[in-house]
């Protein structure tokens, strides 16, 4: 068996045992619904009934019903669509780029990150579905289908076509990633339970799993191998969503520095919301023996360097724009920073910039009220980044009389809205009735790096 | 109907089960099957497992997305419908790198993934055998099948004792 330098801090503390950590994350599933609980799912089916009623306007009275303008074609629909899914990038990245650099301090937090992961792609989803109007009929133009209009076919040479690939399998392979580590936490708790009915389910979703080292073994290659296919895709998926604005001509958008800049935005995205979503778990239901702060900085400085990487992509975007020589281009990005909506770049600028760069002092990334604010931050400027990119670039076009605003109706706030209540109903539901640590990962380095071996 | 009857030793600790696992097959028992609540380093070798084959079996399921993704995109928008974008050709390969990439993807992961579900026999059905409701807990569970050693049971039952084993019991499962 492996051994750890003494140096090296416990990653479980509370000396824990391998029975310890059965007990203390199953409990959380078999234990009645707690009353705040009970509150927070009532908040989050709130959100999700309001939007719902607003997405009933939307398909009732159609497209107009958002604040979209002959100039600004895309607001918030695609800004909310890209936010999501950069959201959506840190749970694969935690699970399959931390397992391929051995990275332990991943398992007490892939589970949840990607949770996270799919129930973000599934909020995002929610926009490129809803825009076309009439959903129903969307399968055909978004799916290389035959159909009854010719055998023409989808445009292959399209990057929405592209991002349509890219997604779902971002999406389907994600899923099958954390099912694959759920199934040995299912029978666990399929052992413990007392009642029938919860045996049952617990039994089917289990799969049988009986433990046996042939399967174990078969299942380390399976968890290896999907990890090294999920790393390339995690980068490429937002290397895509940014190709949807990279390959138009659009000043502002037709840059070849998207991909990268859109990736490091992804995850610094990704990781604030794993950490808001933590800290909070974490303090319900008592975890802070295996989320530990140690987790927690660790989370933090991935935040500086991709914070960073996105300040400097900002930086080179100006840069590159005034070298260029392209008086559109120029133009584009001085309006940016300095037009009617100056406010919204500033915005991201603070956020996303000054605000990580907090993170330097030890005392401000170990300080888990500060971190929290800071994450909130965070996704609040990468919303605005998105906004800004894409709004601002649109709503001065190469013709003044056209030149325009966008004002967001109450039906665009309803539908973003609408996706908190998805993503919050789904994240309460996953956080009482799945185990929301890997507790086979967790045990398996208990001996080297819990606090008991130290 | 067939009465399988094993003997199982439960360990404690992963290194003393390695220990126990070289020891108990140097005296000459068969191991039925070594069952833990998570993967314990090492295991495979000591039990003599060869490294699983799922990561080529990932591999062709990757080829075979290739290839359908480059047939698919060929065929529609080189043989079927023939249509110029943007000047580009017939056949533009650089677009079609993208679906070639995510339809590899997806169908190396997901047809290794259902190999794996298959070969070890995991299905939303299964009615698993299982020697002790701790495996999935804490302990680690060492299993002999009677009808394959020919060794007297006490003999067993003392090796299994000598090597660390906490507690020894027996099983039958009654099953066609």
């Amino acid at each position: 068996m492996s051994s750890e330098s003494v140096i090296r801090e416990p990653l479980i503390t509370g000396r824990k045992t391998v029975h310890d950590v059965t007990e203390d994350i199953s409990k959380r599933v078999e234990e009645k619904p707690t009353k705040l609980w009970m509150l927070a799912m009532t908040i989050s089916l709130g959100l999700f009934a309001i939007g719902a009623y607003t997405i009933f306007l939307l398909l009732w009275h159609g497209i107009g019903m958002w604040g979209l303008n002959k100039t600004v074609g895309w607001a918030w629909d695609i800004t909310n669509f890209v936010w999501w899914v950069g959201i959506g990038h840190a749970g694969t990245l935690i699970s399959a780029i931390l397992l391929l650099f051995r990275q332990r301090w991943r398992m007490s937090i892939n589970r949840a990150a990607e949770a996270m992961t799919i129930f973000a792609v599934i909020c995002a989803l929610m926009f490129p579905i809803l825009h076309t109007g009439r959903p129903w009929l969307a399968i055909y133009w978004m799916f290389p289908l035959p159909n009854t209009f010719g055998s023409l076919w989808v445009n292959f040479n399209s990057p929405l076509l592209w991002d349509v690939f890219a997604i779902s399998t971002y999406f389907l392979v994600s899923l099958i990633f954390w099912y694959i580590g759920l199934i040995p936490d299912f029978a666990t708790i399929r052992d413990r339970a007392k009642n029938k009915i919860s045996k049952s389910i617990y039994g089917v979703l289990s799969f049988g799993w009986d433990g046996a080292a042939k399967t174990w073994s078969r299942y380390e290659t399976v968890a290896l191998v999907l990890a090294g296919l999920a790393t390339p895709l995690v980068l490429s998926v937002h290397t895509i969503v940014s190709m949807d604005f990279a390959t138009s001509v659009i000043p502002g958008w037709h840059t070849t520095i998207f991909p990268p800049y859109f990736v490091a935005g992804a995850i610094f995205s990704g990781f604030a919301m794993v950490l808001t979503l933590m800290i909070v778990t974490r303090k319900v239901y008592k975890l802070e023996d295996y989320i530990t702060i140690q987790h927690l900085e660790m989370m933090n400085i991935v935040i500086i360097i991709t914070g960073s990487i996105v300040g400097v992509a900002y930086l080179t975007e100006l840069f590159i724009a005034w070298y260029s020589g392209v008086e559109a281009e120029q133009y584009a990005f001085l309006n940016r920073a300095t037009g009617p909506y100056w406010w919204a770049y500033a915005a991201m600028m603070t956020c996303n910039v000054v605000s990580p760069q907090l993170f330097w002092f030890k005392k401000i990334r170990t300080n888990i009220a500060a971190t929290f604010v800071l994450s909130i931050v965070v996704n609040i400027g990468m919303w605005f980044e998105r906004f800004v990119i894409i709004v601002t670039s649109l709503h001065r076009d190469f013709l003044p009389s056209s030149w325009a605003m966008f004002y967001p109706t109450f039906v665009d706030v309803g539908v973003y809205v609408f996706t908190f209540g998805l993503f919050f109903t789904c994240f309460f539901l996953f956080a009482k009735f799945f185990p929301v640590i890997n507790m086979a990962e967790v045990k398996s380095i208990i001996k080297t790096t819990g606090e008991k071996a130290k | 109907m067939s009465n399988t009857k094993f003997i199982l030793g439960v360990y404690e600790d992963e290194d003393i089960l390695l220990n126990a696992i070289r020891s108990i097959r140097t005296a000459g028992v068969k191991i039925h099957e070594v069952y833990s609540p998570f993967p314990v380093h090492g295991i495979d070798d000591v039990l003599g497992y060869k490294r699983s084959k799922l990561s080529i079996v990932a591999f062709l399921f990757g080829l075979l997305g290739t290839s359908l993704a480059l047939i698919m995109q060929i065929g529609m928008m080189g043989i079927d419908w023939p249509m110029i974008i943007g000047g580009k050709d017939f056949i533009p390969y650089p677009s079609f790198v993208p679906v070639i990439f995510e339809l590899t993807v997806l169908l190396a992961a997901y047809g290794m993934c259902f190999t794996f579900f298959i070969v070890s026999d995991l299905k939303p059905w299964a009615k698993p055998r299982i020697f002790d409701l701790r495996i999935t807990d804490d302990k680690h569970v060492m299993a002999i099948d009677l009808d394959q050693n020919k060794i007297d049971v006490a003999k067993i039952d003392q090796i299994l004792k000598d090597n660390g084993a906490s507690e020894v019991n027996q099983k039958n499962f009654d099953e066609d």
